[in-house]
């Protein structure tokens, strides 16, 4: 067994050796979170069965249950345009990520170079910036490149990204050097260290960025809504918004639309979530 | 014919000098133990050796060419390193088969060699097991398998049983000497632990703060130490070191004693005596005389610390019946096995 789940094996007993009224309020606050977590949720489902009159009823169970918003969602032709861009352009930006973000963390991690440090924090000091401060020289530049309402242009600024780059140097910092000079000896060139040793010791660093960066993106909104203005070439979130318009707000709609891009979230996050585990597991393995 | 030849090797960290000047010559075949406390200098001598340090000055020779320029990979070493560095994600057999990553050779002739190798490490049947279910001796042969099957003119071992527990270490070191002895390669192995230093090496290289102290085999450093260092560092417990001053053949002892000893050498100097050599004896007529404070039962023997009145030195009593603390006991030793060392620089006096 590893450290780390005696550790977590032994916490569980200590806490079932002092379950009294402490630990009532405890499940009692967890109770009240996981609540104000689902809840919404819960409301989109519930709205997503529901007919426009039924809307404002704040019930969960509608009256009358309909699969006509799914009906009309999954045959309107733009909703497939939508849904495929962004998984095209959340899957390419996650391999992007996963092999730049690396392979830079990796460099400031494990070679000694001169200015290492000012670089890295050069790219962390890109992380004070907000997105909305930047959108407008993003745009300048798509226009000049001819990069508008192209997938290349959703796509380019998120490539690579100053947290992906951090994170995944902290976790290259962690590999022994013993692992890469071994292979060094044997031969390897320091690409192939990177990428045979170095890179399947860190998968449960690999697999956490991929959940963060395909969600990312997957639920990003305001740059790919300046970016795009062909309806073909929006995003999910950014089709969504066309159900809304001054007049009307076709809450079924939107709440159905959401229910359906929720699901590919949900499957990327229990692919990678293994992934995560197992690393834990092995992670507490000496050698 | 000499495999691997060091030539006044330094190597600077910044300002900081940790390897000064070593010169050694390792013969084919031969079985280098490096030696030394904490930090003197052993692993950043054999990282220099497989290529992962550059050198700062000097030279290091295989076969007579110098290499200090080659790749790691070119060299023809192979190194095994104390944390093993297998890899957790590969398989037993992949983890051998990485040291073969860059030979051109046939997948048969690969898959013979990692077979084989696994085959002498009696590894055979965990060839397709991931390293989690493998045991520490069994991860570490892993490592050793993987340096076999690179074939190499030189072995080079940095602490390679240190995170073993004690029993495995002693049974591993007994099949690196076997291993040794089959493959007739040339082995730099560096550790800090002198029992293996002794019990592994043809010649033992015993270092300190960069330099080393000498070079000999393990009779020759444990009874003709060249200076008080490598006489404290070698054995267990460490030679009683007693301080004097020799004049025309005698040492007076700071307690008051006076010995004779082999040597018209006058002057301070430090008189050793290993606690092996030193045993109880009649309090009257013996040269040294004092109180037991400690007795440490060991089995075959008993250790018994003794104040001599202002020095306290080891001596070894029988296993049964042994003084007990509190006793006055005369130390009782042969003038042949003492041992008489310079106060200033530690050199040993013959
Ligand atoms: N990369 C480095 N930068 C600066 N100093 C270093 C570096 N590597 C080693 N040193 C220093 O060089 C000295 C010798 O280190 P080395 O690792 O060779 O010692 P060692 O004899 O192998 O000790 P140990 O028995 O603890 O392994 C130590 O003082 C160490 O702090
Ligand atoms: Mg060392």
């Amino acid at each position: 067994m590893t450290a780390a789940s005696e550790a977590l094996l032994r916490a569980d007993a200590a806490g079932r050796r002092r379950a009294g009224l402490g630990a009532a309020l405890r499940w009692l606050l967890l109770f009240a979170g996981g609540l104000a977590m689902v809840a919404p949720l819960a409301y989109m489902l519930a709205t997503s069965l529901k007919y426009p009159f039924e809307v404002f009823n704040l019930n969960l169970v509608p009256e009358e249950p309909t699969l006509d918003n799914y009906r009309e969602v999954l045959l309107d032709r733009r909703f497939g345009w939508w849904f495929f861009n962004s998984f095209l352009v959340a899957s390419l930006t996650t391999v992007s990520n996963l092999f730049w973000d690396a392979l830079v963390g990796y460099t400031l991690a494990k070679f000694r170079f001169r200015f290492r440090q000012v670089v890295f924090v050069a790219v962390l000091s890109t992380l004070m910036i907000p997105t909305e401060m930047l959108v407008i020289p993003w745009y300048l530049m798509s226009q000049q490149f001819g990069w508008l309402n192209s997938y290349w242009g959703i796509m380019f600024p998120g490539l690579m990204t100053a947290f992906g780059v951090f994170l995944m140097r902290q976790f290259f910092q962690t590999v022994p050097d013993d692992f890469l000079e071994a292979a060094r000896i044997d031969g390897l060139n320091e690409f192939l260290i990177w990428w045979r040793v170095a890179m399947p010791l860190v998968r449960p660093a690999l697999a956490a960025l991929a959940i963060f960066v395909f969600l990312g993106n997957w639920t990003a909104f305001i740059w790919p809504l300046i970016v795009t203005n062909d309806q073909t070439m929006y995003t999910l979130p950014v089709g969504l918004t066309t159900f809304s318009v001054e007049q009307s707000v076709q809450w079924e709609m939107i709440m159905t639309g959401a229910a359906v891009s929720v699901l590919p979230t949900l499957v990327v996050f229990l692919v990678f979530q293994r992934f995560i585990i197992r690393g834990v597991v092995m992670a507490g393995l000496k050698g | 014919m000499t495999t691997l030849t060091l030539r006044d090797l330094v190597k600077d960290f910044g300002r900081t000098r940790v390897v000064d000047g070593i010169g050694l010559d390792v013969a084919a075949g031969e079985f280098i133990v490096l030696v030394g406390p904490s930090g003197c200098g052993k692993s950043t001598t054999l990282r220099m050796i497989a290529g992962l340090e550059e050198v700062t000055a000097g030279t290091i020779a295989i076969g007579g060419r110098v290499i200090n320029d080659l790749e790691p990979k070119d060299r023809d070493i192979a190194m095994v390193f104390q944390n093993y560095a297998i890899y957790p994600h590969l398989t037993v057999r992949q983890n051998i088969g990485f040291g073969l990553y860059t030979q051109r050779l046939a997948r048969a002739e690969k898959a013979r060699r990692i077979e084989e190798a696994a085959a002498i490490l009696g590894m055979g049947e965990f060839l397709e097991r991931k390293p989690a279910a493998l045991s520490g001796g069994q991860r570490q042969r892993v490592a050793i398998g993987r340096a076999m099957v690179r074939n190499p003119r030189v072995f080079l071992f940095d602490e390679p049983l240190s995170n073993l527990d004690a029993q495995l270490r002693t049974q591993m070191r007994i099949e690196i000497k076997k291993l040794h002895a089959r493959l007739a390669s040339t082995i730099v192995y560096v550790t800090h632990d002198q029992v293996e230093a002794m019990t592994l090496a043809d010649r033992i290289v015993i270092m300190k703060e960069g330099r080393i102290q000498q070079v000999g085999s393990p009779a020759e450093v444990y009874h003709a130490p060249a200076n008080s260092f490598v006489a404290t560092f070698i054995g267990a417990p460490a030679m009683n070191l007693l301080p004097g001053t020799a004049a025309g053949g005698w040492v007076r002892l700071a307690t008051g004693s006076e010995i004779a000893v082999a040597t018209g050498a006058g002057g301070p100097v430090l008189l050793g005596i290993r606690p092996e050599d030193l045993r109880p004896a009649a309090a009257g007529g013996a040269a040294l005389a004092g109180r037991v404070t400690v007795a440490e039962p060991l089995g075959p023997g008993t250790l018994l610390h003794v104040d001599l009145g202002g020095a306290e030195v080891i001596a070894t009593g029988p296993g049964r019946g042994a003084p007990a603390p509190g006793a006055t006991v005369g130390l009782a030793f042969d003038p042949a096995a003492l041992h008489l060392f310079d106060a200033a620089t530690g050199a040993a006096i013959r």
